[in-house]
């Protein structure tokens, strides 16, 4: 007797697990939640190319874009996870606290927000990308190749992601040729074609011939492209829409972190991370390197680029200093995670102060 | 870093540049105000020319169809404006604000499938001598036909009203409508057209954002510079002369601003770029205040419907 | 000599029937010709139609949402309706919204590590003096210095966002939070309390509907209300009704204010809690189609609210379930308003129908 029922136990038990995965297996469905318009060629852009890669593995998507990160977000996120919805991805910083929120209400449906850092419960992730892994190899392309030493940065809010930027930018550049300054305009927007190309223009006009940015339109590459100076596309491959100007781009590559979290829905395995992945994990990718650069300099910086994926180099090793002259990083040694997420001071060799 | 006069030319071509649109657009509604009608549309014809000219741009390839599919775009949608102002005798401000709300979300609409494609290469003129004098060639030099337009047509515009006969009919049926109707003037005729062509600059003034200054769309793209144009009209009296000045001004603000910051100044972003609509304020109340002045100036009937029994 | 088919003739006085019967028209047209438009677009009229209007009010959550979006839209329309029905054109209650929210989150950040019963109305209150300090400015700029209150109020609306801007990005930035750009959290005592556990309808509708029963009150019972309606007509009459002209002026200049400021109070204290770089989607704006679409009236601006309203829930939905693009939205928010200003033709003019004469 006690061996039939343990048996029929074990065989339903079995049963009803295998049922269970199977079930959730099937018919996981992912939510997407931009900013901005899918056409952006930017952010938006590339995290909806992330979402096309989750279809091509053989789930279901949604997405709803121009989000406002109001009060209307956590509506929305609310109707997709009461539609059904078991994973949902909110890509914008301010989606933080409404996300937060509606996992509260909503223990099943797992949440993973970019870029921020509240996870009040236990179905909520945090990702990001060290996009400054990408910044040092931009720099050292724009130090070797500048002839006026002058590089121009059209900077969007003054955050540590972006201070971080710059600094690394710097860093990366100052190795390759001492001289080089970095002049910042702060654009105060993510997105706003018009004020982006006039903030380009003012830097070109200013005698750089390189321009690097941290704002999401495409318009900056085409003013350098018009201007015969150079430029590196942001968060997508930019060299369509400025062939000659475009050296080389960084670019989001959420693809397969998406496409790993759905699947870990799928087979139960997902759990609270905070994942902040860079060039090595392959979130942080560089286009293709652009022929106007020199086969010498093209052989650095795929050097380089092994080295941050392998870990060998540190884009913020030591000694690094601030404006003020201060030690920042000791020598030899990095910059730990928690000095990178909070970083909020220039560091030597950037002209100009942080707004506010 | 040294200021020399070409550096200086650069940065007046820079604002000359930015002052485009709002020239093409203040004076479009000029001539509308100047018949009585009061078009608050103006950031919504803008922004339907701006999507009008980039998807004929995209599509057709042709720049010249692209030019003139953006004025028609601003054309049509202020076409239904004028019948609804002037046939069915609505009221102005409302009907104004409802073709800017409308005119904002069809563009989107349309402009969807047009996102993220780069724009073609407008043709600019007299490129090859954009380098030989310092100072004057950047400003003279190298820009697109519109631009000169632009530039040109406040005194255009000027001779239109001052000096031709149906530029004193357009005056005459914005200050006194009724006489100008016993006199046999074609009152409704008259604001159509006047409305027509307000329509067709705005939409020329959103065609060169998109095609020429950026070049590429965005919904929302216009980002205001249709209540700017609104506000140059009054500001410069209904003058078209003072209209450049005032253009060039708000241009001016915006690129200094990114010039003083390149430069190291440490300047506080949100009060410069709110500089100019606080100017425009000040400069409204003092002319303002002078009630004769602005009443000289100020067609009399603007604004207020216009009915005939007939 | 050939007649015309129909003429339009002007009509004495304004036609009763019509006076209701033209926003359902105007409804009509507009759900006709977005159907159109779907189709046009490719996608089923009929259920982009159903996903527009009806799915999302289709459970409790949807309702209280739908309540939720309307309530800073009438608030303000109600604002508005005093001065349009006076003859000023207030197009600057977004910046009021705005300033009364900069005012009243001012406040609740000085409180916000305090809790207490007194905290929540002394934010309410600041949140309608901002709004109507804001208000003045192209009130008093119009009675004493002749200024257009059109253009002076609209530049406010940017103005006000500019100050918005710096004092999240800058001053008022939450010092634990990495500086990006979004205040602390106020605390509990300065929010604006929910109303039904599960929902986020919150106390502000009150202010809505107090509002809502004033403005009735003052327009038909009153003698300063019926002096502010025929003001509106022409000044002679006005003079003749013995009103004040400044004083009525930058009354309703600063009543509109106040509705907007508190507009902004239920933006930031009611599900947000917090100040961010935007703080309203343009509500100030949509409040003018509004106040139109419910004929400046109370009762109206009710209804007319909870359409528009929908629109908004609506372009959300049928994105969510459609792909539509959101921006379906304002258009029918602009259609809505086209169609109810062409019908209003019939107010005014009788059709009569001729036949063809030889």
């Amino acid at each position: 007797m006690h061996k039939i029922f343990t048996r029929s136990l074990v065989s339903s038990l079995v049963f009803l697990f295998t049922l269970t995965v199977s079930a959730v297996a099937k018919d996981v469905k992912a939510a997407f939640v931009y900013i901005g318009p899918t056409g952006d060629h930017g952010w938006t852009y590339q995290h909806d190319v992330g979402r096309k890669a989750v279809e091509a593995a053989g789930y279901k998507t949604t997405y709803v874009e121009g989000v406002p990160e109001s009060a209307d977000a956590e509506r929305v996120l609310r109707q997709l996870a009461n539609s059904g919805y078991d994973i949902i991805f909110t890509t914008s910083f301010g989606y933080m606290n409404p996300t937060n929120k509606v996992a509260k209400e909503f223990p099943n449906v797992k949440f993973e927000h970019a870029t921020g850092y509240k996870r009040e419960h236990p179905n909520v992730s945090s990702y990001a990308a060290r996009f400054y892994e990408g910044r040092a190899i931009l720099g050292t392309i724009a130090g070797s190749m500048t002839k006026s030493n002058v590089i121009g940065y059209v900077a969007s809010f003054p955050i540590p992601e972006v201070i971080r930027g710059i600094n690394a930018f710097t860093l990366a550049a100052q190795k390759v040729n001492p001289n080089v300054k970095t002049k910042i305009v702060w654009a105060f927007t993510w997105y706003d074609p018009g004020k982006e190309s006039e903030a380009a223009k003012a830097l070109i006009d200013q005698g750089a011939d390189i321009i690097a940015q941290h704002t999401d339109s495409t318009a900056i590459v085409q003013i350098a492209e018009k201007a015969g100076v150079y430029a590196f596309g942001q968060a997508s491959d930019m060299d369509k829409f400025a062939p000659k100007a475009v050296l080389t781009s960084v670019e989001n590559n959420w693809g397969p972190y998406y496409v790993d979290r759905v699947k870990a829905v799928a087979n139960g395995t997902w759990s609270q991370k905070n994942t902040w992945h860079g060039i090595g994990d392959g979130m942080v990718v560089i286009s293709d390197l652009d022929s106007a650069i020199p086969s010498d300099l093209k052989a650095k910086v795929k050097k380089l680029q092994a080295d941050l994926a392998s870990g060998k180099v540190h884009a913020f090793t030591g000694p690094i200093y601030d404006q003020k002259g201060d030690l920042m990083v000791a020598e030899g040694k990095t910059a730990d995670d928690g000095m990178l997420a909070g970083m909020m001071t220039y560091v030597k060799g950037v002209e100009g102060d942080i707004p506010n | 870093m040294i200021i020399d006069i070409h550096f200086v030319g650069l940065v007046i071509t820079s604002i000359m540049a930015s002052a485009v649109p709002l020239i093409l657009a203040s004076c479009g509604e000029l001539i509308t105000e100047r018949s009585g009608v009061l078009n608050l549309g103006v950031e919504g014809m803008m922004i339907i020319g701006a999507i009008s000219g980039f998807a004929l741009m995209t599509i057709t390839g042709s720049l010249f169809i692209a030019v003139i599919g953006a004025m028609l775009g601003g054309v049509l949608i202020s076409t239904i404006f004028a019948f609804l102002t002037q046939t069915l005798i609505t009221n102005h401000v409302a009907t104004g604000l409802a073709l800017t709300i409308f005119g904002i979300g069809i563009s989107a609409m349309i402009g969807k499938n047009f996102v993220g494609i780069p724009g073609k290469e407008f043709p600019i003129l007299f490129e090859s001598l954009k380098d030989t004098i310092p100072f004057l060639s950047p400003i003279l030099f190298g820009h697109s036909i519109v631009f000169y337009f632009a530039f040109a047509l406040p005194f255009f515009t000027n001779y239109f009203l001052k000096k031709t006969k149906i530029g004193l009919i357009v005056r005459a049926v914005g200050d006194s409508p009724d006489s100008a109707s016993n006199q046999g003037i074609n009152v409704k005729l008259v604001r159509y057209s006047c409305i027509l062509y307000g329509g067709a600059m705005c939409g020329l003034a959103g065609g060169y954002l998109s095609m020429i200054y950026t070049p590429q769309w965005i919904e929302n793209m216009t980002g205001g510079r249709g209540w700017i144009a609104l506000a140059l009209v009054v500001f410069s009296t209904w003058n078209p002369i003072k209209i450049l000045i005032g253009a060039m001004i708000f241009g001016g603000l915006t690129i200094i601003q990114f010039h003083m910051q390149a430069m190291g100044v440490r300047i506080p972003v949100q009060f410069l770029t709110a500089l100019p609509y606080i100017v425009t304020i000040v400069v409204l109340v003092i002319i303002s205040r002078d009630s004769r002045k602005i009443r000289l100036s100020t067609p009399s009937s603007l604004g207020k419907s216009f009915y005939k029994d007939n | 000599m050939e007649e015309k088919l129909i003429k339009f003739i002007k009509r004495d006085q304004p036609s009763q029937a019509m006076f209701f019967l033209t926003p359902v028209l105007a409804i009509l047209l507009t759900l006709i010709t977005g159907g159109l438009i779907f189709y046009i677009l490719g996608f089923k009229p009929f259920e982009a139609l159903k996903f527009f209007f009806i799915v999302p009010i289709a459970d409790m959550y949807g309702l209280s949402e739908l309540f939720l979006k309307a309530t800073p839209l009438c608030l303000i329309a109600i604002g508005l309706s005093f001065c349009f029905k006076s003859n000023n054109w207030n197009i600057g209650a977004e910046g009021q919204l705005t300033f009364g929210a900069i005012v009243s989150g001012g406040v609740a950040l000085l409180f916000y590590n305090q809790e207490g019963f007194y905290i929540l109305p002394i934010v309410i209150l600041a949140g309608a003096i901002g709004g109507m300090l804001y208000a003045s400015i192209p009130a008093i700029l119009k009675t004493y210095f002749n200024t257009n209150e059109i253009l002076v109020s609209l530049m406010l609306v940017y103005v006000s966002k500019l100050i918005l801007d710096y004092l999240v990005v800058g001053p008022w930035s939450n010092p634990e939070g990495f500086n990006f750009p979004e205040t602390r959290q106020f605390s509990e005592s300065a929010r604006l309390p929910i109303l039904f556990e599960g929902l986020r309808i919150h106390a502000g509708i009150f202010l809505a509907l107090a509002a809502v029963v004033a403005s009735w009150f003052i327009f038909d019972k009153t003698y300063l209300g019926f002096q502010m309606k025929v003001s509106g007509f022409s000044l002679k009459t006005a003079k003749y009704a013995g009103y004040k002209g400044k004083k009525m002026i930058i009354l309703v200049f600063l009543i509109s204010g106040a509705c907007a400021g508190l507009a902004g109070v239920g933006e930031i204290a009611g599900p947000i809690g917090q100040l961010h770089r935007e703080v309203s989607p343009d509500y100030g704006f949509t409040a003018i189609i509004v106040a139109f679409l419910g004929r400046l009236h109370p009762v109206g601006i009710i209804f007319s609210s909870l359409i528009v309203a929908i629109t908004y829930l609506g372009a959300e939905t049928a994105q969510i379930f459609m792909q539509i693009p959101k921006y379906t939205g304002q258009v029918f928010q602009g259609m809505i308003l086209f169609f109810l200003l062409a019908s209003d033709y019939l107010l005014f003019f009788k059709i009569k129908f001729i036949g063809f004469k030889k």
